[in-house]
């Protein structure tokens, strides 16, 4: 049985804007999920109405098979980290770090061997005596994080803990997360807009938008089998590569032409969700999955060209429109240079081109 | 060749011959007891895309406001096109400034906003040069259909694109760029960029553009400047500074995730890491002690199970689309692997990576310089942090690059 689960849950706010509309998910025991959307998504208000801080307008919220939808907060057994590091500036780090167990009422020897533990876990032991204006930003989310963990809860809820860090303290910081929460295995909701973020560190991404979830699934699934193209655009960095094209002919595999003719494509259909709704179809391929090659059917010239130390983005106008592909960091190609292109047909997703719901 | 030392030019790094549109000479400018710029020379080619790359506190946002005449240095000259600007007002300069933060007047429509800089006093442009003008710039960044809209009633993305469209319509000779695009959120920013570049290849005007964002660095500049605590370490193209950068400051500040530093000494014709593994072979010259820079890309895994190279444990999987970062204790040490997309490697599992000797590149802990010292104590102790090194202080000491290869 699941560890929490989400049934139909709405918030409406008074003015009728409706922030969730109706989403079911759960999570197992020890699960990381991450809710990922673009701001104005409803992953925040969703995060809020587990953590007890928003009510929910409909709906049910269960946590260890309790139903919890109109319990407080303190109620609900429930670690938060937010954005904003909230220490306290008065108190010292060791203080910060033990004040939820002394909130708690646990006596003075347990509490000082417990934020020993955590702080050395964490790397924190030499800032035990400093206060949160002597430390970097990055060293004050950390306290922040150590200050959830110290009191061990049955559940972490995050919401973009990084989103005020450089990009450097970034990357350690969520390295930092993922082997807490592998060590701990507590069960972690976690909200982010970085896709990449919640790619490295979900073991099942909710994508939403507009209040609705688009796709449940591992970072794997929502990467190469996106479930619509909102998924497609939105997870990866570039997101997918689009091409209009015609249907010409389904049965168990989908024969693609795409709109000026230059490009045929017969694309298998793995499980088939039905029929297309319309004629037009949407092709979807990944930058690392389009090839130069000098025989390839498609023909286009170089736009720009964005070197990123390990690979190479180059900008490619096609026939078939703007496409992107991912080459190695060492062969340059000017702008302007005439380039041929090859997909890799296997590697594709195909939308329907009025519902853009993959087929 | 099994080695190669660091190297690359510290300072100006003109492109030979050229005549510079800008020069700055020896720019040094104090706040207080904070230093916040020391003798900087930089130049930047008439048609060229200068980013100014530093972590928060560099002194990136100084220097700008500095060549755009907000902050009068206490040292220095600024010439442009061999005019010395040092002692003029920022109107007289022709340059034009577009921060992180937008700065439109909100009830004001898109156009009215575009208009304004061009209505400026003394600038006397007839009505019809001015509606040409913002017409070109609306077309240029496709937000023709927003002009009769009310700025507040624009997106991030919308707002970033008039802002720009307010720093193109006065067509100056420079463009200054604070962080553009660090407010808007990611899927913006990644088209933006390439937007940016190609606005400016087409303006055909020198821009220098400040960031703190290595992807945008990398991926827009035709030369980087990396800036830390006032002073330049680095100048030069974005593959030059990634593949040989002069110091392990500078190699940190680029590559995501961060370039492994192992320290290793030599023994036996191989440089050895931490517990004693034999990593690349080592020449038989220099320090016997170094600290080994190899970039995470550039350390396979060896799929030979018969292979007797030193196994490591996979601590942590991320997956992130095309390729994997593994985090796996070797060596005695921790470090970073990027590996292509393949059969899945879970936490615990035991790999036997392998370096790219080519790629490798040798710092040497060599203390003359003391700018190198200052630096290299704080990035080294967050990466020492990063691996959860008990023992920081031991990274303390500074490392520099024993010679510069030509």
């Amino acid at each position: 049985m699941s560890y929490l689960r989400l049934e139909r849950l709405e918030k409406t706010y008074p003015g009728g804007t409706r922030a969730v509309d109706g989403i079911d998910f759960s999570a197992e025991q020890g699960e990381f999920i991450v809710l990922l959307g673009p701001s104005g998504c409803g992953k925040t208000t969703t995060l809020r109405m587990i953590a007890g801080l928003e009510l929910a307008t409909g709906g049910k919220i269960h946590i260890a098979g309790r139903e919890v939808t109109r319990l407080r907060p303190s109620q609900r057994d429930i670690g938060m980290v937010f954005q904003f590091y909230a220490l306290y500036p008065h108190l010292s780090v060791r203080d910060n770090i033990a004040f939820p167990l002394r909130a708690a009422g646990l006596d003075v020897a347990e509490t000082a061997r417990r934020v020993l533990a955590v702080a050395e876990q964490m790397g924190l032991g030499r800032l035990l005596d400093l206060y949160p204006k002597q430390l970097s930003g990055g060293d004050q989310q950390k306290i922040a994080l150590a200050r959830a963990i110290v009191r061990r809860p049955a559940m972490f809820l995050m919401d973009e803990p990084l989103g005020t860090l450089d990009a450097d303290q970034r990357l350690a910081m969520r390295e930092l997360i993922r082997s807490e929460q592998l060590d701990s295995r507590v069960t972690t909701v976690y909200v982010t807009h970085d896709q990449e973020e919640a790619m490295s560190l979900a073991d099942r991404i909710v994508v939403m938008s507009q209040g609705r979830i688009r796709q449940v699934g591992t970072p794997a699934e929502v990467y190469d089998r996106p479930a619509d193209r909102f998924v497609a655009m939105f997870v990866g960095s570039p997101g997918m590569n689009f091409i209009a094209c015609q249907v010409s002919s389904m049965q168990d595999r989908l024969q693609l032409v795409s709109e000026q003719g230059q490009l045929r494509l017969d694309v298998p259909l793995v499980e088939p969700r039905g029929g297309p709704t319309s004629t037009s179809a949407v092709l979807g391929i990944r930058c690392e999955h389009v090839h130069e090659d000098g025989d390839g059917p498609i023909h286009g010239r170089v736009l720009t060209e964005e070197y990123l130390g390990s690979a190479r983005l180059v900008h490619v106008d096609t026939q078939c429109g703007r496409l992107v592909l991912r080459s190695g960091a060492t062969t340059s190609l000017g702008p302007g240079s005439a380039i041929r292109l090859r997909l890799d047909a296997a590697q594709a997703s195909v939308f329907d081109g009025a519902t853009e719901v993959r087929l | 060749m099994s080695e190669r030392e660091a190297g690359g030019t510290v300072g100006v790094g003109a492109r030979s011959g050229a005549v510079p549109f800008l020069a700055a000479r020896g720019v040094s400018k104090r706040f207080g007891a904070n230093q916040a710029l020391e003798q900087i020379d930089l130049d930047v080619a008439h048609d060229e895309l200068l980013v100014v790359l530093g972590p928060t506190g560099a002194g990136k946002t100084t220097l700008l406001r500095t060549i755009a005449g907000l902050e009068r240095p206490d040292a220095g000259r600024i010439v442009v096109e061999g005019r010395d600007l040092t002692g003029l007002s920022p109107a007289a300069r022709d340059v034009a400034l577009v921060f992180q933060n937008f700065s439109l007047y909100p009830r004001w429509t898109v156009r009215k906003n575009l208009e304004f800089p061009l209505r400026a006093p003394g600038r006397n442009l007839p009505g019809a040069e001015i509606r040409r003008r913002i017409e070109w710039a609306a077309e240029l960044l496709s937000i023709t259909r927003y002009l009769e809209r009310e700025a507040s009633r624009l997106s991030g993305g919308e707002m970033q694109r008039v802002a720009i469209g307010r720093a193109i319509v006065r067509r100056p000779s420079l463009f200054l760029m604070d962080e553009p695009l660090t407010n808007l959120d990611a899927k913006l920013r990644e088209a933006l960029r390439v937007e940016l570049v190609q606005l400016r290849r087409q303006l055909a005007t020198p821009m220098i553009f400040v960031t703190h964002d290595q992807t945008e660095a990398l991926s827009m500049a035709d030369r980087i400047v990396v800036l830390s605590e006032g002073r330049i370490l680095q100048t030069g193209t974005p593959r030059e500074i990634y593949e040989r950068p002069v110091s392990p400051v500078v190699a940190l500040q680029l590559g995501q995730p961060a370039i492994n530093l192992l320290r290793v000494r030599r023994q036996a014709g191989h440089w050895l890491g931490a517990d004693g593994t034999p990593l690349i072979a080592a020449e038989d010259a220099g320090p016997a002690e170094r600290v080994l820079g190899i970039r995470p890309e550039h350390i396979a895994l060896d799929p030979d199970p018969g292979s007797t190279s030193a196994e490591g444990v996979v601590r942590i999987v991320e997956y992130i689309g095309p390729t994997t970062t593994l985090l796996v204790d070797w060596a005695g040490d921790r470090v970073h692997i990027v590996v292509p997309r393949r059969a899945a490697l879970r936490p615990g599992d035991r790999v036997r990576p392998r370096i790219d000797a080519t790629r490798a590149v040798l710092f040497s802990p060599d203390q003359r310089d003391g700018l190198a010292e200052a630096a290299h104590g704080g990035a080294l102790a967050r990466a020492s942090l990063h691996r959860r090194d008990p023992d920081c202080s031991a990274h303390r000491a500074s490392y520099h690059p024993t010679e510069e290869v030509p």
